[in-house]
């Protein structure tokens, strides 16, 4: 194809396309290296034997989707049931990501706000500082949360000082710490996506709407949330995403009850313990769910912009 | 209307601050009921100010405004029966046309069929009734612009704001958009607010213009007296075109002043209060009220020569120099030109006028 194009010579757009082509090439063989082959490996590792130290024996099995979604025994014999083990890891991931998801945006929105509607020159500024924390690496971080919620950390000693409260409150091994956790890990993917959206939007529209006799909250539930709808979409997508598949903030904050999707899938693959095509298929399920989720979303979002046009 | 003449909207020494910088020094006036009323300066005169602190955009930071004799400076804008036209438009993007109509029914509590409805007779009003469900972006300006009129007059204001409504529009859509306008304006019997910085087109639409420069209001009255007597320098100079000349008032007999122009030229015109015996003021003389000829005509005659015609189209316009005086710009309408005449250049002449052509002004 190339010889072809570079022989005809003529065409300046089949040179440009080659040249296109030619320089798009280190670009593709990246994603093709580093995200699909990946995904590609765990896809087949997901239909593998597994080997009892680790590793997989070249096998076909379907073994480790059997082994996520039905209960057979303990000697594998007994009739097929519903395994709820993981099915209720997965549930809880859910929950747990989606309880994150919601108060990133309740504390992000409206910081996005109040970012966006500083003068020009200050907003740099504070979209710096929304950062800062975020150049600490995030397992520092998360233990530094742990400290610092702990029943005899700083937050539990200042609110029994000021007399708020007798005894410590019990944070760390909770559901409630998690969802800090996940919050504290991806807020800034929350902030930013709604940020760029709010400060693209036209306050004479909020103008407009209490000229036309809109209360406040009116005016932002009909007119604000509804223009600047894509940024907060974006900003739940990117914290949600990677709240299922996290295992920092649930390992380390949550304890062994609090059990993750992806602590689960990290004990498949540490030391030689784990399972790796089960570790595997659940991954392959983590992401499915995911995937049905965006496009869901996308779908949504071509059927508004065809309304819209 | 009433035998007694209500007033709509009352500003009563309105002040605006921003920190130190003042935007309106201690506005004052009142706009009648059913009048298309012009705000009318250039840009940061405090015009558009006024404007937003009658809608409820903008505090006061001194004195009042009155509705309909009801005080409303204190209220936010949701709960003021007035509505705005914004220069954007400010259209509701996600919304269709006939949602962004209905949207100010619906928030005054009509249901939410039948704010469609009134929607859609507004649509009706403002001849988009085939866009209904078209978004705002898939409209051009005018249309837009149309839209913005029949969502801020659905819900019946009592006054219409209008900012600059037709300034992002091409010429000839404006020009036909101002006459739309004061139709509508006539049709529905609300109280227009109009603000522009375009002159001509405050001629053209209103009922009454409140000149302002500066945060000041530098002369309120209908076009004609605006245009015709100008009371002070700058509305001479901002409404229309005109001759502006150094003078000092040398006498004043029966509401006649005399004034000395330099160069031992000499005129007589209607007295003007504030301006007395022996003040250096200026005149204004529109050089569409002045015409030439070879000898003095009655009334009030300058001796000149041509310096330049120029062609303007409808008009010929004629720089006159008069010996040791100032320069004199005269405008013949080229309809007119049977009965004046044109001189070639270099040709000595008379420039003269009629008794109430030149305007004393208050510096």
């Amino acid at each position: 194809m190339a010889a072809g194009a570079a022989s005809g010579g003529s065409a300046t757009t089949d040179t440009y396309k080659e040249v296109r082509t030619w320089l798009l090439l280190p670009a593709w063989v990246t994603l093709a290296i580093l995200v699909l082959a990946p995904v590609f490996m765990m896809l087949i590792y997901s239909f593998l034997t597994k080997e009892f130290r680790g590793g997989v024996i070249w096998e076909f099995s379907l073994a480790a989707y059997d082994q996520f979604f039905f209960d057979r025994g303990l000697f594998g014999d007994d009739p097929a049931k519903i395994e709820w083990t993981y099915i209720l890891i997965f549930w809880r991931s859910i929950w747990q990501a989606g309880a994150a998801t919601i108060l990133s945006l309740a504390i992000g929105f409206p910081t996005a706000y109040f970012i966006a509607t500083r003068p020009e020159k200050s907003r740099a500024l504070w979209v710096f500082l929304i950062t800062i924390p975020y150049w600490v690496n995030l397992l520092i971080r998360t233990v530094s949360m742990k400290f610092l919620l702990r029943d005899q950390g700083p937050l539990n000693d200042f609110l029994i000082n000021i007399g708020l409260i007798d005894s410590p409150i019990h944070i760390v091994n909770t559901n409630f710490a998690v969802q800090l956790g996940l919050f504290y890990s991806y807020l800034p993917f929350m902030v930013l996506p709604i940020y760029a959206a709010v400060e693209r939007y036209n306050f004479s529209l909020s103008e407009a709407a209490a000229d036309l006799y809109a209360s406040k909250a009116t005016t932002l539930r009909r007119i604000l949330l509804p223009t600047v709808k894509p940024g907060v979409i974006a900003g739940c997508i990117l914290v949600f995403v990677p709240s299922m598949g996290s295992f920092l903030a649930p390992d380390l904050l949550g304890g062994a009850k609090n059990f993750m999707i992806g602590s689960l899938i990290e004990e498949q693959f540490k030391g030689n313990a784990g399972n790796w095509p089960f570790g595997a298929a659940a991954s392959m399920v983590l992401m499915t769910m995911v995937l049905i989720l965006l496009m869901f979303y996308a779908r949504q979002q071509a059927r508004s912009e065809k309304a819209g046009g | 209307m009433s035998s007694k003449e209500q007033i709509a909207i009352d500003v009563r020494d309105a002040v605006k601050r921003y920190g130190d910088f003042t935007a309106l020094k201690t506005i004052s006036l009142s706009i009648k009921d059913n009048e298309f009323f012009t705000l009318l300066g250039p840009s940061g005169c405090g015009k558009t100010t006024l404007l937003r602190m009658i809608a409820g955009f903008e505090d006061v930071t001194e004195g009042a405004i009155f509705l309909y004799g009801d005080e409303i400076e204190n209220l936010p804008p949701n709960k003021r029966p007035v509505n705005t036209v914004f220069q954007n438009y400010a259209l509701f993007p996600h919304m269709t046309i006939l949602d962004n109509v209905a949207f100010g029914l619906e928030m005054r509590g009509a249901g939410k069929s039948e704010a469609r409805k009134k929607a859609g007779e507004m649509l009706e009003l403002v001849q988009l009734t085939q866009f209904s469900t078209r978004k705002p972006s898939q409209l051009s300006g005018g249309q837009q612009q149309r839209v913005a009129l029949a969502r801020a007059l659905a819900p019946q204001p009592k006054v219409l704001l209008l900012d600059e409504p037709l300034s992002a529009l091409d010429l000839k859509l404006r020009k036909a958009m101002q006459l739309e306008l004061k139709h509508l304006q006539r049709e529905t019997g609300i109280t227009f607010i109009f603000v522009t910085h375009d002159q001509e087109e405050a001629l053209t639409m209103s009922d009454r213009i409140a000149v302002m420069s500066a945060g000041e209001l530098q002369q309120l009255g209908a076009p004609t007296d605006i245009y015709e007597r100008p009371h002070n320098m700058f509305v001479a100079d901002f409404i229309g075109e005109t001759n502006l000349l150094e003078v000092s008032v040398d006498n004043i007999e029966n509401g006649r002043a005399i004034c000395h122009l330099g160069g031992g030229h000499e005129l007589t015109c209607n007295e003007v209060e504030g301006v007395g015996v022996g003040s250096k003021v200026h005149l204004s003389i529109r050089p569409e009220r002045l015409f030439m000829s070879d000898t003095p005509a009655e009334g009030e005659s300058l001796k000149g020569s041509v310096k330049e015609n120029i062609f303007v189209g409808t008009d010929i316009t004629t720089i006159v120099d008069l010996q040791d005086g100032p320069d004199f710009v005269v405008r013949t309408s080229n309809s007119d030109r049977g009965n004046k005449r044109i001189f070639e250049p270099g040709t000595e002449m008379f420039v003269n006028m009629e008794l109430g052509a030149a305007r004393l002004l208050v510096d």
